[in-house]
């Protein structure tokens, strides 16, 4: 008989998780194990394997939340196996959904009569927003473009160097061509006149960024809107413009209420915006949102049955969880205007403390301006001896993650830190990074620069192989 | 006290309210949906155990797509992707790593999938000096709506193998002959969502190897495995379907149906680096070091990436083998439950994913769409469908076996079938006076807000049967 059979049972019921076996042997990590272990053992394996992550509050690389209020959590997990796409089965998370874009369309100021429903859609993130929103405008050029008896085969985008890289995404897995306006040192946003002189007979869009990833600002939509009504005028082309306001759309309402960026804008055709940023909703809920039924071409969209009734429904992903839906409708309802509005003065004010702080050591320019997604982006004045990257590094061995990386050309001899202030960043956190960011400039200036040492050499070695995947194409994710 | 307030729909109120009582308000209407766990439509997973929960709760602020920031996270769905790669014998050396991706579900997977196939068609045929403007798919008229958004959405014409009475998948031979030098693959599902059934991948493999040699053409084959690629490796082992076959290159899985995770996980795993074009692949800066990714979504949580780890450890190939033969069990239960009423003809196989479709001997007085109104109102959800072309005249009801059905949830649902058999009996015959969704779904109406629903034509698969 086998013995080890015998003591996997007894270890099942008497031995507590860290005295039984399964702590013992090397999990498995290319092959499924043959074997079950005890629940027990995969949760404390899992979990303590998981200690070893960053913590996520601490990551100030990320504008995406980090926290919600515990009544939130509690119906997220009840929500956990809800399956979003059973429209008909979940009629009342379906109307949340429906609840919200409203909402959005509304903030983003959509011009819709007294009770007539908004256009829009709520995805995973504004990746998946901007994909559907791209295929929009493209879709629609392209049919322009049949009936005139023109090429449709060569669409393009006109955008900024600094876009996200899911915009880059979206023109390699949808075939349209990225003509990104290149940036120079001091203006890191896309250049309104130099963007309307890119746009050609082929461009389906003008996809201008409220809150540049990499610095906060605001690009001036209004005056984009301005220049390109001219040239449409002149050229009888019908160009539109997209705003992606995955950072932007929830701050600019409440903090910039008169800055005119949105549908008030007559040719902004749509906008996204990430639920998940600040719209203060965990990763993976993002909208977006027409500016009317004509800006989305009916051969896009699928109808699904939906209580006897048709659901039409615009989408890359099918099935996925229901919580993050449900979580934007309680911040939406639970905060209001009045509560997005208080959140995002606090984030302000923290983000003036901690850059009020940096400026006080004397040690660093502010590229990133007052206006715009609170954050902080930060250089060394003096990076002769040590760089950013080094700040960087030693900054985690305090706990904190803050992201170093260089600009978009043509301004990639610059470095920055960026520190992104989200809800849960107190003024406290704020005073005590400032704290931490002096004791390492404090150390990096005891130690010897780094030509003198061989972590030069590496460094070079990866900035190199970075410049030489960087050359091949725009892929490296600053997001 | 605000409950008592109105809350408005369309518009964000100016007021913060309490949070308990934005909790309570929401949670109060949600009540009004469905019970997942009766959600007998769907393959998607309603139940795991608690200390997954717990897991899956600790991690919801994590945002998958920081690699840098959480590199267990990352590490966890590396191994996923290997150990899945492995169960579809994926040909890998001993230490070499596997070529595949977490997704938010099959649909994602899918358009991976279909990308790369359709960038390496193209590619090779700009080198050979050919028109590569009109790219095609062979399926069948059975498969999912996500391959019909594929087609749509990345431009590539979707020929479909239409369905018979009585044959409800794909026809391998139908299939191979519908191909042509604009094919960029042919796609097998292991697993029809209509009636569960298995398609015979090893015979479209032989038919399509033939064909190719004496073509030239080097048409490939995918896999739609989103249900079978859980219960094949664990039921039907000898099956021949995945990477043994030399012209699969690409597999997708949903994580979220037989994989045992709550939705929103899928997966896709190619046979080798050469199926997945460089140019499609972005390389994000993860540790310093090069981490290749090739996703749509960008930012998503990292819940139910951890949640299939746990899966995959905590059960084991024993552990899913047990739970899928429970699922078959109980199916046979079920379906042994509906033949003895007398009333019903059994259209899923024996062999397949855990699944009964049945429809009506006699529909003259009603008809399954009848019978799915009445069992809801004892809180069951069976989804009543019609086959598509060329078999549209038939009309099944459907339900699913999950895990978390039971014997006794089997049992209770053939009592109250009988229940409803004997109201409808009671019932004069309704004829054509109680419209089915099909037909509301179908006719050129206006909806109530005056926006004109038109039905896309046949040809093309809008209605959702998922």
């Amino acid at each position: 008989m086998v013995l080890s059979k015998t003591a996997s049972e007894s270890d099942v019921s008497i031995h507590s998780t860290f005295a039984s076996r399964y702590v013992r042997t090397s999990l498995p990590r290319f092959r499924m194990s043959d074997n079950s272990i005890p629940k027990e053992a995969a949760y404390q394996i899992i979990n303590d394997e998981l200690m070893l992550d960053g913590n996520p509050r601490l990551n100030l690389a990320s504008f995406v939340t980090t926290w919600m209020e515990p009544e939130c959590d509690k119906l997220m997990m009840a929500a956990v196996n809800k399956n979003y796409v059973d429209m008909d089965e979940y009629p009342v998370t379906t109307e949340l959904q429906n609840r919200c874009v409203n909402m959005i369309a509304h903030l983003f100021n959509a011009p819709l009569g007294e009770s007539e429903a908004a256009v829009g859609v709520g995805t995973v993130g504004s990746s998946e927003a901007i994909m559907l929103a791209g295929l929009a405008f493209k879709r629609k050029w392209q049919n322009k473009r049949k009936e005139q008896g023109l090429p449709y085969d060569k669409p393009n985008i006109v955008t900024g160097a600094n876009v996200q890289v899911c915009w880059e995404k979206f023109a390699r897995y949808f075939e349209v061509e990225l003509k990104e306006v290149k940036l120079r040192e001091g203006y890191y946003v896309m250049d309104p006149h130099k963007a309307v002189e890119m746009v050609d007979e082929n461009t389906i869009c003008v996809a201008a960024i409220l809150g540049s990833t990499l610095n906060g600002e605001f690009e001036d939509v209004k005056l984009l809107n301005e220049l390109l009504t001219r040239k449409n005028a002149e050229t009888g082309w019908d160009t539109p413009i997209h705003v992606d306001a995955a950072s932007g759309g929830f701050i600019a309402p409440f903090l910039y209420p008169d800055l005119e960026w949105d549908f008030r804008l007559p040719l902004v055709k749509s906008i996204n915006v990430s639920g998940h940023k600040y719209g203060l909703v965990y990763a993976g809920i993002g909208w977006c949102i027409w500016r009317t039924k004509d800006d989305l071409p009916e051969e896009l969209i699928f109808h699904i049955n939906y209580l006897g009734a048709d659901q039409p429904t615009f989408t890359l992903n099918f099935s996925k969880g229901s919580s993050q839906v449900i979580a934007q409708y309680y911040q939406l309802i639970r905060l209001g205007f009045e509560g997005y509005k208080n959140i995002m003065e606090n984030c302000q004010e923290n983000a003036m403390v901690l850059k009020e702080g940096l400026e006080k050591t004397g040690r660093f320019n502010i590229v990133s301006k007052d206006n715009g997604v609170p954050l902080v982006a930060f250089s060394l004045k003096d990076n002769s001896r040590h760089d950013e990257f080094e700040v960087s590094e030693f900054l985690r061995r305090f706990g904190w993650i803050v992201p170093a990386y260089t600009m978009p050309p043509d301004a990639q001899n610059i470095t920055v830190l960026r520190v992104v202030i989200r809800e849960d960043f107190s003024r406290t956190l704020a005073e005590r990074l400032v704290l931490d960011i002096q004791k390492v400039l404090h150390e990096l200036d005891a130690m010897p620069s780094k030509k003198d040492m061989d972590i030069q050499k590496t460094k070079s070695v990866a900035a190199a192989w970075k410049r030489f995947v960087e050359d091949k194409r725009k892929t490296n994710g600053i997001c």
